[in-house]
């Protein structure tokens, strides 16, 4: 039977929304489900952990050395902690887990599968590749672990109805001090998370400036959606960089997006697959975003949008 | 300070991918190649550290077959002072490739490895922080700016929640994000140069290298296709048509 370790990852003592998403992937490997908690203090997380249906066992490992979640030094305790018969390792598909596992994987000797998007079976996994241009199926070895980023946009999260046991457990390991963290400048919004939102509005170069991005903040908040962007509006300086969707930036599944003055580059395109609907604003008729829009607008942003928004 | 970059040759960035009919992958045959986008970054960078004089000499690494050549000369071009090839014709899987990549770094007692954060080919995101790990090096992944001082290097990273930036002692491993910086255009003398500059081969074996049981590729797929929708002529048309579906 298999036996699943998560990398339960938190922030400032709050479980990450994407865990729930990495939980319903473990379902479909089946077995046992246990979410590590490495923190501070893991415990508001592991609490969190611990109702998420389908999960087994939380373990919360407490040093002072985790609080920022540094790849180099999460990584060696994931793998003294691995070794203790688990089959799979999974960690979700943020930036948090692409950072780690493959410091894992290697450590361990495995192959890693990144950016799962659907479980056949215990050790069968489609994945992207090409930006998603293509869907490759693959089987990963089972020793001496399968190690997995599980695709975020491509799962429902679990519900939390559950009640597993928390067990605090200590990793005796050396680590390293070559890694120091410095600062983390974080964007405070009030708005909806661009990864979780059901809506989310995106404005791509032509805004032109961080001054009109104001119209695409006016629409998202009429429709309490999440705000996103293209690569050239983040390169512009127009929007911070965890704003960008795409190939490199985040991939989202809402039920409703908006490409406003996106051409629709393959590179974004990878970014909104799931999306369920796609509305497309351009004044260029012949812009590719229109070929994979479901409701398509020719017109001028700037007169268009506020419109829309006064409508609403 | 030597510094040591990986270039790795792929379909072009441009290119519309097309599956193949039995499913066997994709077709690269008569498609345009050419050096990994983030490697081109990665490249950029090691030669704006040399200029600065914080790296005195670079050396650009790629492993794949013959072809390969001419990313080296690419990467020659932008400014490394040599190359080394790991020649290997069939496909290298990212632990491989890390092995192969840590063998060589260790070989040139380099400080610095700069890698592109992922191959836009098999999109793994993986190798860099394979290598960290095998040479328990630090790591800083997806950098958006790299500030060398001596054994240390201050980087900023593109992470989720913003911009982190992390403290990393050298030697180390940095693999770079798209806003790095902005590779330069080449021009013709640097391309003519390029073609004098050495390249050193070995093979897998020579570094101690043998691929390990890896992912079994057994269907290659085209996505989903989204159809192509309506074009509405008003915005009280488009009003009506989200209505009409329940969105709003
Ligand atoms: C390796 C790599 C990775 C990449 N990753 C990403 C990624 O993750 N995400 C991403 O988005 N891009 C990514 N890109 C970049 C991508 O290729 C495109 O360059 C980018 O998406 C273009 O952004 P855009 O659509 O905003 O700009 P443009 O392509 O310049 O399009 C602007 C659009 O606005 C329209 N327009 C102009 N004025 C108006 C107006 N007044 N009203 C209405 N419409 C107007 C134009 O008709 C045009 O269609 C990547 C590129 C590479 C090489
Ligand atoms: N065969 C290869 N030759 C040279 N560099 C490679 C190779 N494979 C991976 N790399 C490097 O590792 C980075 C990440 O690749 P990947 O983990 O495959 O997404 C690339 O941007 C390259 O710098």
């Amino acid at each position: 039977m298999s036996k699943i370790l998560i990398i339960g990852q938190q922030a400032e003592g709050k479980l990450s929304s994407s865990i729930a998403k990495v939980v319903s992937a473990a379902k479909l490997v089946g077995g046992d489900i246990e979410v590590a908690i490495f923190a501070k203090d893991g415990s508001g997380a592991a609490a969190e952990a611990a109702k998420l249906e389908g999960v087994t066992k939380v373990l919360q490992i407490d040093r002072a050395e985790n609080d920022h979640g540094l790849a180099a030094i999460v990584a060696p305790q994931v793998v003294e902690l691995a070794k203790k018969g688990y089959t799979h390792v999974f960690a979700p598909g943020t930036t948090f887990g692409k950072d780690l596992l493959p410091r894992v994987a290697a450590k361990l000797g495995a192959q890693q599968v990144s950016d799962v998007m659907a479980v056949l079976g215990p050790t069968s996994f489609d994945r992207p590749i090409y930006a998603g241009n293509a869907i490759v199926t693959v089987e990963a070895p089972a020793a001496p672990a399968v190690v997995a980023t599980i695709r975020l946009a491509s799962f429902q999260a679990v519900g939390s109805g559950g009640s597993a046991p928390v067990e605090k457990i200590s990793v005796d390991v050396a680590l390293p001090t070559h890694t120091r963290f410095v600062k983390l400048e974080a964007q405070k919004s009030e708005r909806p998370e661009l990864q979780s939102a059901s809506r989310v509005v995106s404005g791509g170069r032509a805004l032109g400036s961080s001054e009109n991005f104001k119209v695409i903040y006016a629409l998202a908040d009429k429709l309490k959606a999440g705000v996103g962007a293209s690569r050239a509006a983040v390169d512009s300086g127009y929007v911070p960089n965890d704003m960008q969707v795409g190939q490199t930036g985040k991939i989202i599944a809402p039920e409703l997006y908006f490409a406003i003055g996106i051409s629709g580059a393959i590179q974004h395109l990878a970014g909104i697959k799931d999306a369920r609907t796609i509305v497309a604003i351009n004044k260029d008729a012949e812009a590719p975003i229109f070929e994979v829009a479901d409701f398509g607008l020719v017109g001028d942003l700037f007169t268009v949008v506020p419109e829309l928004t006064s409508k609403l | 300070m030597k510094a040591l970059v990986s270039v790795k040759r792929v379909v072009d960035y441009n290119v519309r991918i097309q599956v193949k009919s039995d499913g066997s992958g994709v077709v690269t045959d008569g498609v345009k190649f050419s050096v990994n986008p983030f490697d081109e970054i990665a490249m950029e960078e090691a030669v704006r550290l040399k200029e600065k004089g914080k790296v005195t000499e670079i050396i650009a690494v790629t492993i794949g077959g013959a072809k390969c050549e001419e990313t080296l000369r690419t990467a020659l071009a932008f400014g490394a002072d040599r190359a080394v090839h790991v020649k290997e014709e069939s496909e290298v899987q990212p632990l491989t490739a890390a092995q192969a990549l840590a063998a060589v770094f260790k070989k040139e007692e380099a400080q610095l490895f700069l890698l592109g954060k992922q191959a836009i080919d098999d999109d793994a995101n993986q190798t860099g922080q394979m290598v960290a790990a095998l040479l328990d090096l630090p790591q800083a992944t997806f950098a958006s700016k790299v500030e060398l001082e001596a054994g240390k290097a201050t980087v900023t990273r593109e992470v989720d929640a913003g911009l982190e930036t992390l403290e990393i002692d050298l030697p180390a491993v940095i693999t770079a994000d798209l806003r790095l910086n902005e590779p330069r255009y080449l021009k013709l003398p640097d391309i003519m140069k390029a073609k004098k500059k050495p390249i050193a081969a070995f093979s897998l074996t020579d570094l101690g290298v043998t691929p390990g049981a890896g992912l079994k590729a057994s269907k290659t797929a085209a996505p989903p296709k989204r159809s192509k929708g309506v074009v509405v002529k008003t915005v009280d048309e488009l009003i009506a048509a989200l209505k009409g579906k329940g969105l709003i």
